[in-house]
């Protein structure tokens, strides 16, 4: 079975530990976690952790299996790329400087689909939200001129299919 | 429900007022119908402590000599009793050590709560003395766990933690304590935990699924069952019996589900995997459809996955969604717990018997007597072999003793010769190998079932790994019945050198001490045999004492355990000698 990128999306309670727990199943396989993001979910009270990971489907499926047997998880899933509507987000910091002095800079801020969050007379600030290729490129770009600091966030996704948490929580209401 | 109402008033502090954590602790496990614990005091478990001594009249605490003992002690008492174990420690190395029997608890789904007292709230995360991160440690080897910082949180967290142990595929959870909690007060009122809303223990059995499992089953010419630990953690051996009676299939064991079904039920083929039995190994690779119940196919079973069982197809009735198509797919995955999926199954199953194909079972038995079996229990060399020892203890016993073994040549040698009669009776580190199992995990089976005959089967090696709980037989007078098989050899590990190392013996001599007087020096009654013709008498004598008992076998210092299938090999190329 080859590798592939999934995307694996949880729902769980917000709980002390929970993180740990969950990445342990990862440390105890070796497997590389590409991503991770955790934040609030479309229900009140439950969280939503978002990971990305590079394996065989065969992996992914007893990983997740795993994950959701975890007490504090109600519900896992994975998915592959297309089956999913997902994005990433990066921060640029560049000398203003070069946005003076470097015409083309201007032109990267605009093909790129860039913002400007921030301008100073020592930095400004791009933000730049899209696919991974689409933040490499931009990277590419810009890294001849000189980059003062890179960041990327882990990727956040939504699925095209639904998911029912809320019906599955009522189903296990206590 | 009556019997918890009356516990739980029973324990219930008076009025409405206020008590600490510590007594807050005792209450929530008398209600929880708990009796008897194993641990160890320390500086931040002394308040709990405390209040034991004032509870002793309804709550017995066993000293063990090592906090991995109360471990090993929790998980005898729960595996014989099927109630929940409990062991207690205080923090820094009292927590630290009881990570084996966490991990040991986990991987063979044994209920127990384990309590740890931790550093108080305002020193976490400063390096306090005898701090550390249990939580952080204990995670990977848990079912759950919880840190409590504030005495409020006792009731609710540690019915929690009884609840989640026992339901669904049972498993450690631990509780640690910060000392401030335990001294804090509040207003105390305990509820049995019913449920947790993201937890779902066990699936609904879905009548789809067990539609299609009969359908294979009655067209299947040569069907196979496997059982494993499942069938006794859902109180399903009757419903399996039922099964396999009625449609005629011949059905073997793992390790860890020995003991469901008596020993000698016609219809119970032996033990599957490394050390088990040739036919059901053999034939795992002919039947054509293989039935597994409350197993996990742990690599020890299967041998290579690559040739195991490829021409049948599976039927799987498990617990634990995480399980199915884990190791081996299923064709048919049916979830839910044993006791109820196997009632749904029996009806729709047709009468057979399967003569030709239990026949099958029966010749390659007769091979694996003749080649393996005849020399290990009638031997007719000099020297004593395990399984004329583990003969013996099935007659003197009259099949009637709950066996626990440690880790090692003795160990499959027990699971392969002793005889059950009664669920509940194989208790031994399957799961996790863990040396030193044996001894404090006997404590707890024999508490765990006092009117029972409980015999500890253990080798010299893992026996000097937890000897120092001879001290807790000693104190408590507790009558299990030692047996050590001494070969003076790490055996196991030897018998690897010999097969697969070329016989370069790196580090399994022993040089041992005299166990003799050893147990002497506790004041247990102690013997030791190095003749064949010492041996029965001395057993009977065993058996026959209402008091602890050590008795050490000398026996072969270079036997080897068959049949064996090599590590990594298939299920097809067991070899018998």
């Amino acid at each position: 079975m080859k590798n592939q990128w999934f995307t694996i999306s949880v729902y769980s309670e917000n709980n002390v530990g929970l993180l740990n727990r969950i990445s342990g199943i990862f440390l105890k396989r070796h497997i590389n976690i590409e991503s991770l993001n955790v934040s609030k979910s479309e229900i009140d009270e439950v969280s939503k952790f978002t990971i990305v990971v590079y394996t065989t489907e065969q992996w992914v499926h007893n990983i997740v299996g795993q994950i959701e047997k975890q007490i504090e998880v109600i519900k896992a899933f994975y998915h592959k790329d297309d089956e999913t509507i997902y994005q990433e987000s990066a921060l640029f910091k560049i000398d203003s400087a070069l946005l003076f002095d470097e015409r083309q800079i201007q032109n990267i801020i605009k093909e790129s689909n860039s913002q400007i969050v921030t301008v100073s007379r020592e930095f400004f600030v791009l933000a730049k939200s899209g696919r991974r290729p689409e933040i490499d490129e931009m990277y590419e770009q810009l890294k001849p001129y000189g980059i003062m600091q890179f960041v990327r966030s882990g990727r956040i996704s939504v699925t095209k299919d639904e998911m029912q948490i809320s019906a599955l929580l009522k189903e296990l209401k206590v | 429900m009556e019997t918890i109402k009356e516990k739980q008033s029973s324990s219930k502090p008076k009025s409405t007022i206020k008590i600490s954590g510590a007594e807050a602790i005792i209450h929530c496990l008398l209600a929880e119908g708990v009796d008897l614990l194993y641990g160890y005091p320390g500086g931040a478990i002394m308040p709990v402590y405390d209040e034991l001594y004032k509870f002793q009249d309804k709550l017995t605490h066993i000293l063990t000599r090592h906090e991995q003992g109360a471990t090993h002690a929790a998980q005898g008492y729960a595996r014989v009793s099927g109630r929940v174990g409990v062991a207690m420690a205080t923090s820094g190395p009292g927590a630290t050590n009881l990570v084996t029997g966490l991990a040991d608890a986990q991987i063979d789904s044994t209920p127990m709560v384990c309590i740890t007292g931790q550093v108080p709230r305002h020193l976490l995360g400063s390096d306090a003395f005898q701090e550390t991160d249990i939580i952080g440690i204990s995670t990977p080897v848990t079912k759950w766990n919880y840190q409590i910082t504030k005495a409020s949180e006792i009731p609710e967290i540690l019915a929690k933690a009884f609840f989640i142990a026992k339901s669904g595929r049972p498993g450690p959870v631990l509780v640690d304590i910060t000392k401030n909690a335990q001294f804090d007060e509040f207003e105390f009122s305990y509820e049995k935990c019913k449920g947790v809303r993201s937890y779902n223990p066990a699936p609904k059995p879905n009548m789809g699924a067990i539609d299609a499992a009969a359908a294979l089953i009655n067209k299947a010419k040569k069907p196979f069952i496997v059982w494993g630990q499942g069938v006794i953690l859902g109180e399903a051996e009757e419903e399996l019996k039922a099964v396999i009676e009625k449609a005629g299939i011949p059905a073997a064991w793992t390790i860890m589900g020995e003991s469901a079904i008596p020993t000698n039920h016609p219809l119970n083929v032996g033990m599957v995997g490394m050390h088990g039995n040739y036919g059901p190994n053999i034939l795992t690779n002919e039947c054509d459809v293989l039935i597994a119940v409350g197993m996990r196919f742990d690599d020890r079973v299967t041998g290579s996955l690559d040739t195991y069982a490829k021409q049948a197809k599976v039927v799987h009735f498990e617990i634990d969604p995480a399980e199915i198509n884990k190791n081996v797919p299923a064709d048919v995955a049916v979830l839910g717990n044993s006791k109820e999926t196997l009632a749904l199954l029996l009806p729709k199953l047709e009468k057979s018997s399967h003569e030709d194909w239990n026949n099958e079972f029966k010749k390659k038995r007769d091979i694996e007597f003749e080649q393996v079996i005849k020399n290990d229990i009638h031997p007719t060399k000099e020297g004593l072999t395990m399984g004329e020892v583990i003969e013996q203890i099935n007659i003197a016993s009259k099949n009637k003793a709950v066996i626990v073994s440690d880790v090692g040549q003795h160990q499959m040698i027990a699971c392969r010769y002793a005889k059950f009669a009664q669920s509940k009776s194989n208790i031994t580190s399957g799961g996790l190998g863990t040396m030193g199992f044996g001894l404090p995990a006997a404590i707890g089976a024999k508490q765990g079932a006092m009117d029972r005959e409980v015999v500890a089967i253990i080798g010299d090696g893992g026996y000097q790994m937890t000897i120092q709980e001879l001290g807790v037989i000693f104190q408590h007078q507790i009558p299990v019945k030692i047996v050590v098989l001494n070969n003076d050899h790490l055996g196991m590990v030897r018998q690897w050198q010999e097969l697969f190392f070329d016989k370069r013996y790196a580090s399994t001599v022993m040089v041992n001490p005299d166990f003799v007087k050893i147990a002497e020096g506790y004041h247990i009654e102690a013997k030791r045999v190095s003749k064949r013709e010492d041996l029965k008498a001395t057993i009977e004598t065993m058996i026959a004492s209402d008091k602890p008992y050590f008795l050490e076998v000398k026996v072969e210092k270079e036997d080897n355990v068959f049949p064996m299938i090599p590590s990594g090999a298939s299920v097809s190329d067991i070899r018998l000698k």
